[in-house]
């Protein structure tokens, strides 16, 4: 089943930078798939399209049955409810504490109290820090509050989880942890992983397939294992 | 259910806010209870300008003196002529004997002349006190008065009525414009404060959406948020207007330097006043908030 579908995609800024030309690409449902490239190769604009944050200036994106270039602005959210995106700065809610911060993504659906308890629960236990439910994020780590995002992404059981950079800010030891539970979340959960990073220790070592993006273009589409080296 | 739940979850979100972002939340309840303070006071004052004012105007009487030689017919003749006019407010008659007594009991000097006369020696006329409906135009009504038969003097402070009413009407109508100002200006810089603490939250808001936050969910609590720092706003100022103002009347004894400037009784005027600061403070505050956050979510 495909869980991602772009089909002759462009994004052009008035400076240039970060563009995207004529992007075709599919993603099967349950792969586990790493976006590489240099700085301004267009990997950022490339999901920020998945989640509705830019709209492609040309083409098609289809994201688990969703037409994402059709949707307008006020319906957004119907998509965010179906995609957990993590991001380098974790962006977490500053004034809510761990439990709130995963609470909300679940509360914004309707969903009610109890079944939220228990999810929230549930999640915070699987990225190991429900004994820190009632912290607040800067009293965190970088990891932990990593984690934390990461819980909020998939406490709505989302289709795909959508990563940019989550390792940036993250040491290699915290990163690798922070990399074993997302691996978990794809094996258990079933859960799509699309990752972007500029770390090529971390693309070697998973084996997973890998998209590279060189100026706006798809240049290599490397199969699970395949990947050797490659200089971003 | 889930509409109830979103608006209570609002709520709470929304208390939950004003108690954790208690310095941001501090400076809008502080700008709103001063500026609202500020609005009370240009209430206050132009109300009691304008009580005053027309209470004096409301004092102001046309005098008419009848021909001395006037009979019961001719008052009953006057008394129908006056009905006929349509400024006239009421009138009362004054006979000649009772305007004696009065200058007696006002004034020594003029009782040990007077009251050597003899009743048919006495020199004064008979005369109407008319209190008119509009004041503006006592000019008019005083001279179609004068055209009654057997009026032999009308008086009602030409020229000194015409001139207070000039005064008058100006400083009511700069008291006005000044309070409609002040109102304005406030309600502007109340909006602007909780527009820069909101400002601050753009990134808050921009995660909300990213969790898939309608945009609804976002925008409720905010303004919720607003209509609580609003009411908390408004307290000190309410307890300023009723009790400050209250016991301002009470230490002046209801009047300011002479018995002619009445003030306002602060019963139920307070009242009205706060309703007002009331809901000046959430109305101001629910705006303020949601034209903030109408920035940040896309629409």
């Amino acid at each position: 089943m495909e869980m991602v579908r772009m089909k002759n995609v462009y994004k052009t800024y008035p400076n240039g930078v970060g563009a995207i030309y004529d992007l075709n690409l599919v993603i099967e449902k349950g792969e586990f798939v790493f976006i590489i490239g240099g700085s301004g190769s267009g990997k950022s604009t490339l999901i920020k399209m998945l989640y509705r944050e830019e709209k492609p200036s040309r083409g098609e994106i289809i994201l688990g049955g969703v037409t994402v270039n059709k949707l307008r602005n006020s319906k957004v959210y119907k998509l965010r409810r179906k995609i957990g995106v993590v991001f380098q700065d974790y962006k977490l809610l500053p004034k809510l504490t761990v439990y709130e911060n995963v609470a909300f993504a679940l509360e914004v659906t309707g969903a009610d109290s109890k079944t939220i308890r228990k999810r929230v629960i549930d999640v915070l236990t699987k990225v190991g820090l429900r004994h820190k439910a009632n912290t607040y994020p800067d009293k965190l780590s970088g990891g932990e509050q990593q984690r934390v995002a990461i819980a909020r992404a998939i406490v709505n059981d989302p289709k795909i989880l959508i990563c940019d950079e989550p390792t940036g800010n993250l040491d290699a030891t915290i990163s690798m942890e922070i990399m074993k539970c997302l691996v978990d979340i794809n094996k258990e959960l079933g859960t799509t992983v699309l990752m972007v990073t500029h770390d090529i220790d971390i693309v070697k070592s998973m084996k997973k397939r890998v998209l590279l993006l060189k100026e706006g273009r798809l240049v290599k589409d490397y199969p699970e294992g395949k990947f050797k080296n490659e200089t971003i | 259910m889930k509409l109830f739940r979103a608006f209570f979850r609002s709520i709470r979100d929304a208390f939950k806010s004003v108690v954790r972002n208690f310095s941001l939340s501090l400076a809008s309840i502080s700008c709103i209870t001063i500026t609202l303070i500020i609005i009370a006071s240009a209430i206050l004052i132009s109300f009691n300008v304008k009580n005053f004012t027309t209470e004096i105007e409301n004092d102001v009487t046309i005098v008419v003196f009848l021909d001395y030689d006037v009979v019961e017919e001719d008052r009953i003749n006057f008394e129908n002529e006056i009905k006929k006019l349509d400024n006239i407010d009421s009138y009362t008659f004054k006979s000649k004997s009772e305007v004696t007594q009065e200058m007696i009991d006002e004034y020594d000097t003029f009782g040990e002349i007077l009251s050597s006369w003899e009743e048919n020696e006495n020199p004064l006329k008979d005369t109407y006190n008319i209190k008119v409906l509009d004041v503006n135009k006592i000019g008019e009504t005083a001279s179609l008065i004068k055209k009654i038969d057997r009026v032999s003097l009308v008086q009602y402070g030409e020229g000194l009525v015409e001139q207070l009413l000039q005064v008058f009407g100006a400083v009511q109508n700069i008291t006005i414009i000044a309070a409609v100002s002040l109102i304005l200006v406030t309600v502007f810089l109340i909006i602007n404060t909780i527009k820069l603490t909101i400002f601050s939250r753009k990134r808050e808001i921009s995660i909300m959406r990213l969790v898939g936050a309608s945009n609804s969910r976002i925008k409720f609590p905010f303004v919720i948020e607003g209509i609580i720092l609003g009411i908390i706003g408004s307290i000190i100022p309410i307890v300023f207007t009723i009790w400050g103002y209250g016991s301002l009347y009470t230490h002046f004894g209801g009047q300011l330097f002479s018995p002619i400037i009445k003030l306002v009784k602060p019963m139920p005027f307070a009242m009205y006043t706060s309703a007002i600061l009331l809901i000046t403070g959430v109305i101001v505050g629910m705006i303020g908030s949601a034209r903030a956050v109408r920035r940040y979510i896309k629409i």
